[in-house]
This record gives C-alpha cells, structure tokens and sequence, in this order.
C-alpha cells in the first residue's frame, strides 16, 4: 500500500474520534439543557 | 466566562488548521520512513497531552482526597475523560505508524506504546468505576482508584522494559537529535492539541456541573411534591 | 483490643466460616481444574512447548480462580449487616484489611498448592532453571493479587454488577505483577535468563501496594 494511504488514514483517524467526542458532548448538553427546562416550567 | 469560551475555541480552531498546514507541507520529509513519518506530528502531541491530562486527574485526586472540594472532583473526572480520548488517538496512529515502517501492527515489546495501552485500560476502568458505582461516596472511591492507577504506571513501565531486554523489539529511530524545522512543527502540534484537550476539558467540565446542579434541583423538586 | 489481636480474630473467623461451609476452596478448586481440562485439550503442547507457554497458563488459571475466592471475601460480611458493625466499632481498619488478605493469601495459596501437581502431571513439567526460585515467586505473586483483590473487592462491593466490577478493576492494575509473575516462572522452567529481576519486580509491587492499600483503605470502608 502507497506509504501515503497510512498517513490519511492516521489524520482521518484522529478527527473520527475528535469529532465523535465533541458529539458525545453536544448530545449530553442538549440533553442537560432540556431537563433544565422541563424544570423551569 | 462566555468570551474566554469563545476566543479559545476560535484560537484552538486556528491553530489546529495552521499545524495541520506545518505538519502536511512545511514539515521536511524524513529521508527513511518518507511521509510516513508526518504521522508523528499526531502522534506525539497527543501522547502528551493525554499524560498531562492524567498527572491533572493524579493531583486532582489527592486533592479532593485531603480538601474534600467538588471543584477538584469533578477536574479529575474531566481530565481522565478526555484523557482516554486523547490516549486513543495515541493507540489508534501508534500502529498505523508501525506497519509501514516495522511491518508489524503491534510490537508487544515497545515500552511508550504498551504503557500507554495499560494506562487506557486504567482509565477506562475508573471511568466505569465511577458510572457503576452506587456509593453515596462515588468521588472518594473513584480518587482512590485513581491512585492505585498512578503508582501503577512507574511499574508497568519497568517490566515493560525489562519484557523488551527479553523479547528484542523492533528499535524505535529515538536515536540523534530531531531537525530543529521538525521540532518547530511538533511544538506548535502540541500547543494546537493542547488547546483541544482544553477546550474539551471545559466544555466537559460546565457540562458536569450543569448536569449536578439539575440532578440537585431535580431531587428537591421531588421532595417538594412528598410534602404537597 | 490490639492491632495483631484484631487481625487474629478475624482471620480466625473467617478461616473458621471456609473450614466448615468450604465455598470458596471448593469453587475455587473446581474452577482450576476446570482451566487446567480445557487447556489441555485447547493446546496439545510437547514438553519444549509447554515449557514456554505454561508460566502463563498457570498464572492466567490462579487468576480466575482467585476472583471467584476474592469475590466472596467482603460479599459474606454484607449479610448480617457486619460490615456495619464492624464500621460503628472503635476498632481500626488496617486490622480487617489485614485479616480479609491474610485469608485470601492462606485460600489461594493452598490452591496453589493443590493445583500445580495437575499441572506438572499434565503438561510434563520440569523445571531446568534452579526451581527452589519457585517459591518466593509463588508466595510474591500470589500475595501481589490478593492484596488489590482484596482492596478493589471492598470498593466493588459498592457498585452494580459488582462481581463483573472486581476482575475490570483488578486486572489492569495487576498486569505488572502478572508480567513478573509469567516471567519469572517462564526463566525458572526454561533455564534460560535469570528470574532474578522480575522477583525484584514482584518485591517492589508488593510494597507499592500494600502500603497504598493500608494508607486508603480506611477511606474505602468509611464510604458508604
């Protein structure tokens, strides 16, 4: 395999999982901002 | 609060595009491993991080342990979480690395990489500590685990080292000095990925204590209807 | 009471309780024998084969079987609410700690050895490096698991699914002492390097940790 496809593939890589921990994030924010507002009411 | 939030998320996301330039182009190409080698400029940064991030859980833990302050509990729990991200990032690019250069996926005698795989499976261990635990006193058990964690690594670290005069290895090109050009990428790496597990270690940081001020309201609320 | 009368007594007691119920040894033995069997039959090894590959199978064996053991340790005191006693008692910690790992110790190393005749009848053991090195490798080793097995054993007696808990947070944790352990048993049996620094290894971890745990586990008893 060209030395290049393990070089994107590392980069690539590192961002899948970057990227799926800011949306592990994201969903348990929304979730915390939703309870705040089902107690406000 | 807001604005410091925002002007480090906007200096992270720039750093990060401008190493990711440096790493890619600026960067000379290592003359035996060819552009393989570029891969090291994700690698490494990462790798430190996710140490620094566990010595922040370590000496949070002792904290908590002696001051008895949320604030310090809920750093460590931060810190080891995202310092398991980082710590697979530094276990995904490892053996990407090694193939094309050692023409092996895992070497079981190389001493940073193993390490690091024993410290992943500690972390992760006193992440599913904490999440399973029903103790009233989730933090004081969850700081002592996390002690045991840390006096574990000198030692893992030792006979991992002693397992490789055994078993030989694949040698690691550590030898000689790294071109100043290549340090000079690697530092603004670490400083953009720093910024990351920093901005991560925020975001994840309001997001627990959002989480324990609801949790607090919540069983007041439901107090509050047992008495009407 | 005094420190060295509290640990007697409760070793005592407990050693009393496995003498008549017999739980954990039984369970315990069924278990190694059960590993022994079925690696048997997994890998048909010649004896320069299993020279090389039975540190490991051993050690892999005595592990589970000593979780099965550890598991029960603190699980019995649950009953009767003893634990509770024991907590609003002016009695220090330490002396439990010590009692509960000394019983282990006793339990997995009469395991240990009831276990290794089978193992040398089955895979054809012998040893060519100097085997008295085998006992303080034993002794080290078994003392390494049983000392944080009884320590992670009180913490996970306090979250769910807590017999899955103890093996995820003690083997990690345990992977030098078992490197060491493997080892040094591996050099013993093949002759080949001496097993004299992983003993060191195993001597360090043990002090590492049993200090750690007689300094913390007052910590772990106390958090309810």
């Amino acid at each position: 395999m060209n030395p290049m496809h393990y070089l994107y593939a590392a980069y690539i890589a590192t961002w899948v999982i970057h990227g799926t921990y800011l949306g592990i994030l994201v969903r348990k924010y929304s979730r915390v901002r939703r309870e705040m507002e089902s107690l406000r009411k | 609060m807001k604005r410091g939030f925002t002007i480090l998320a906007f200096v992270t996301a720039v750093l990060l595009c401008f190493a990711l330039y440096e790493a890619l182009i600026v960067a000379p190409t290592e003359q035996t491993m060819g552009n393989v080698q570029r891969i090291f400029y994700y690698h490494v940064p990462s790798a430190w991080t996710a140490f620094l991030l566990f010595l922040i859980n370590f000496v949070s833990s002792i904290v908590y342990l002696i001051r008895r302050n949320t604030k310090a509990d809920i750093l460590a729990l931060v810190t080891a979480e995202v310092g398991v991200v980082f710590c697979t990032v530094v276990l995904i690019t490892g053996p990407i690395w090694a193939r094309p250069v050692w023409g092996i996926w895992w070497a079981p005698g190389d001493i940073r990489l193993t390490t690091t795989l024993v410290l992943w499976l500690i972390y992760i261990s006193y992440l599913v500590v904490r999440r399973f635990s029903t103790s009233g006193k989730t933090p004081v058990i969850a700081a002592v685990v996390a002690i045991f964690g840390a006096l574990d690594v000198p030692l893992v670290y030792f006979s991992i080292w002693f397992f490789r005069t055994q078993h030989p290895s694949p040698v690691i090109g550590d030898g000689g000095a790294l071109d100043p050009r290549m340090a000079h990428v690697l530092l603004i790496n670490w400083a953009a990925f720093l910024c990351l597990g920093w901005l991560f270690c925020w975001t994840r940081y309001r997001l627990e204590f959002l989480k324990r001020e609801v949790e607090e309201a919540q069983a007041l609320e439901s107090l509050m209807e047992v008495r009407r | 009471m005094s420190f060295l009368g509290i640990t007697s007594a409760t070793l005592a007691k407990d050693i009393r309780l496995e003498w008549r119920s017999k739980d954990a040894i039984n369970a315990m033995l069924f278990f190694a024998l059960l590993v022994v069997v079925i690696f048997s039959f997994a890998f048909d090894p010649t004896a320069e084969e299993s020279r090389r590959i039975a540190g490991g199978l051993i050690w892999v064996a005595f592990l589970f079987a000593a979780v099965v053991a550890l598991n029960q340790t603190w699980a019995r005191e649950l009953r009767n609410q003893v634990l509770d006693a024991y907590r609003v008692s002016p009695a220090p910690a330490n002396p439990l700690f010590l009692a509960k790992a000394f019983g282990n110790f006793i339990f997995v190393c009469a395991l240990e050895a009831l276990m290794t005749p089978l193992f040398i009848a089955f895979y054809k053991l012998r040893a060519l490096g100097p085997a008295w090195e085998l006992a303080p490798i034993a002794l080290l080793g078994t003392w390494a698991l049983v000392v944080n097995g009884t320590f992670f054993a009180a913490i996970s007696l306090r979250t769910r699914s807590r017999e899955i808990m103890l093996p995820l947070l003690l083997f990690p944790v345990s992977i030098p002492a078992l490197l060491g352990m493997v080892n040094a048993t591996t050099s013993v049996l093949s002759g080949d390097e001496p097993a004299r620094f992983w003993i060191a290894l195993l001597l360090a971890y043990d002090v590492v940790f049993t200090t750690a745990c007689l300094l913390l586990f007052e910590l772990v008893l106390e958090a309810e």
